[in-house]
């Protein structure tokens, strides 16, 4: 099979048999990972209806065979939480401007970084990336004590600001990757019929860029949504009527002392929104966005 | 409710309001200079906000913890690297770097591994967007529900019990004895054990980034190369596999560093016990069991130092992208 395949006169297209082979390979492949994959959330989800007593007495696939003895009553309990509904709302009131804020400022610095001549460019890239490594922890009594007195502690935009902050490096890093990779030639023709960086950037950079814009919001989103310590810290006891949604779900699973059929739904339901957000901005991912005009 | 509507709008109006009119202003500010110090003052201007989170959020304490770990248990004496010391001859420690020995490898590998591999394969059937959503889901759960989910997976009963965890139910069924995997230290197994939960989670972050630089490979490049008799494998090596290296290098990096911090994980599922301990764990112990803050400012100094390679390694892909657009 390999010497025909090398001994194809050039310009043929593989045999149907060749072709039809190599698909099956590519289904198989990929049917094994997603399922790898889909396997320990499935086993969560269907424990996440099963009566609390059977999660711990036998395994989930039980839940799939008769008798199903299948219950809402997890939901129900989660849902019936005191604050819930506000906890979500708080949620988002976070979540957004964290995930506007960083990208914004991100894709200026990484315009600059990118586009722009100055001394210690290199130097100063690195530096920022570098910061990436820090932990997130070392930085948390030093900055609780400035938003002391700043007497911002409780509100919403002490965690905007901390979770910019944090977010940035990595959007930086990524953004400008990506908007290093744009074509020269774009900038300086646009350059050329006098659009200052202002228009170069909204007009041209941003826009071309929407892919890797679109996967740093979703990892964002993610971030914020899912973040548990830095609201625990920056809101925390000062202001709780601001706690989210994560926080509000912990203390559920610490009151009910390792509640865990109930933490698997109250899991489900704090993951409705971040799949939303992926799915309505898988549509970005697409080919032919940059129009095939970006390098690699 | 007033409070309440107030806030959506700043959320939702305000906040991308006063940025991107930040940016318009910079033009503004810079008609005052003269045209020769525009492109001198202008990056700084964009910088500007960045460097001013960066500075405040992540400089300011990352000085502080450098100071820090100079400084004995209290903070009130220096005792120069004392706690470096420590930290280098201490058995738990040592153990925890090697961990994160193989968290750095594994880690990367396999999700920068299967994440590349997804990423080439869903780009040619018509379930990508599907296939693509279950690799990504497990990043979309918190990291308490990840340890729940795998608490499932692993569970170990005693061999005759029934088995409710999903791998030694699965065992059990193909005839071999269950296994204790968060506990087996043998090939630090129970470590092993640990990555395969990180790679779970964060394939479908790799996934999405190669994804996003293999959609914006020009598709008439491949076709072309397709034309002149290449088979798959060679357009993969030839031309796809090049142009995506500078973003895998982004990705190794991002994996790398985060494998660096592993936490989370670890805290949750065995909290370091049965030599499962990472460098992050170590630190959070020491700040919040034994309080010191001088030998975790030290751990903390250590992982920023472990990047230095990385970043090196950062600067030449950097130079090598100048040197080709």
């Amino acid at each position: 099979m390999t010497t025909a395949a090398s001994t194809r006169p050039r310009g043929a297209r593989p045999g149907w048999f060749a072709r039809a082979r190599g698909r099956v390979g590519v289904h198989a492949v990929l049917a094994i990972l997603m399922i790898v994959w889909l396997l320990p959330t499935v086993g969560l989800l269907v424990n996440s209806f099963r009566q609390p007593a059977a999660v711990s007495a036998s395994g989930w696939w039980e839940g799939l065979t008769p008798p199903y003895d299948l219950t809402l009553e997890n939901y129900a309990h989660v849902l019936a939480r005191n604050g819930i509904a506000d906890a979500f709302i708080n949620s988002l009131f976070i979540t957004i401007p964290a995930t506007v804020i960083p990208i914004l400022v991100a894709a200026f610095a990484a315009y600059a970084f990118s586009w722009m001549e100055f001394r210690g460019r290199n130097l100063l890239f690195v530096v920022v990336v570098g910061l990436l490594v820090v932990p997130l922890q070392t930085t948390l009594i030093p900055i609780l004590r400035l938003f002391a007195s700043l007497g911002i502690n409780g509100q919403f935009l002490a965690v905007w600001l901390a979770h910019t902050g944090y977010g940035l490096p990595f959007a930086i890093y990524l953004l400008r990757n990506y908007m290093g990779g744009l074509p020269r030639e774009v900038f300086e023709s646009a350059a050329i019929d006098g659009a200052s960086p202002v228009t170069s950037f909204f007009r041209l950079a941003l826009p071309m860029s929407v892919p890797v814009i679109a996967a740093l919001a979703i990892f964002q989103f993610l971030f914020v949504w899912n973040d548990l310590l830095v609201s625990l810290i920056y809101i925390g006891a000062a202001n709780p009527d601001n706690l989210p949604l994560t926080v509000n779900l912990a203390n559920l699973v610490n009151s009910l002392g390792g509640g865990w059929q109930a933490l698997g739904a109250a899991a489900f339901l704090s993951m409705a929104l971040p799949l939303v957000v992926f799915f309505s901005l898988q549509r970005f991912f697409v080919r032919g966005i940059v129009g095939g005009s970006v390098k690699g | 409710m007033d409070d309440r509507l107030i806030t959506a709008i700043v959320v939702v109006v305000g906040v991308p309001g006063v940025l991107v009119g930040y940016i318009w202003g910079t033009e503004q500010v810079l008609r005052l200079f003269g045209g020769r110090m525009q492109p001198r003052i202008r990056p700084w201007l964009w910088l500007l906000p960045a460097l001013g989170f960066l500075g405040v959020f992540l400089v300011y304490p990352t000085i502080g913890t450098i100071l820090r770990s100079l400084q004995d248990k209290a903070g009130t004496e220096f005792v120069g690297l004392a706690n470096y010391a420590w930290f280098f001859s201490n058995d738990n420690a040592l153990s925890a770097l090697k961990n994160n020995v193989l968290w750095v490898v594994f880690l990367t590998v396999f999700t920068v591994g299967i994440g590349l591999l997804i990423s080439v394969l869903v780009d040619r059937v018509r379930y990508e967007s599907v296939a693509k959503s279950v690799i990504f889901v497990p990043l979309a759960v918190s990291m308490v529900a990840a340890g729940v989910i795998w608490k499932f997976m692993y569970e170990y009963r005693p061999p005759g019990e029934v088995q409710i965890g999903t791998l030694n139910a699965a065992l059990g069924a193909v005839g071999s004895g269950p296994v204790a995997f968060l506990q087996a230290q043998d090939f630090s197994m129970n470590t092993f054990a640990l990555i395969a939960v990180m790679t779970w989670m964060w394939t479908g972050f790799a996934m999405v980034i190669i994804s996003a630089a293999l959609k914006a490979i020009n598709p008439e490049l491949l076709e072309a190369a397709r034309m002149d008799g290449a088979n798959e494998w060679q357009v993969f090596r030839g031309i796809i596999f090049p142009l995506l290296v500078p973003t895998l290098a982004v990705v190794s990096t991002t994996i790398v560093i985060t494998a660096l911090k592993a936490f989370d994980v670890v805290y949750t599922m065995t909290s370091g016990n049965l030599e499962t301990d990472v460098i992050a764990n170590l630190m959070i112990k020491q700040m919040f069991s034994f309080g010191d803050f001088g030998r975790a400012s030290a751990i903390a100094v250590v992982l920023l130092l472990a990047i230095v390679p990385i970043m090196l390694f950062n600067i030449r892909q950097f130079r090598s992208q100048e040197a080709v657009r």
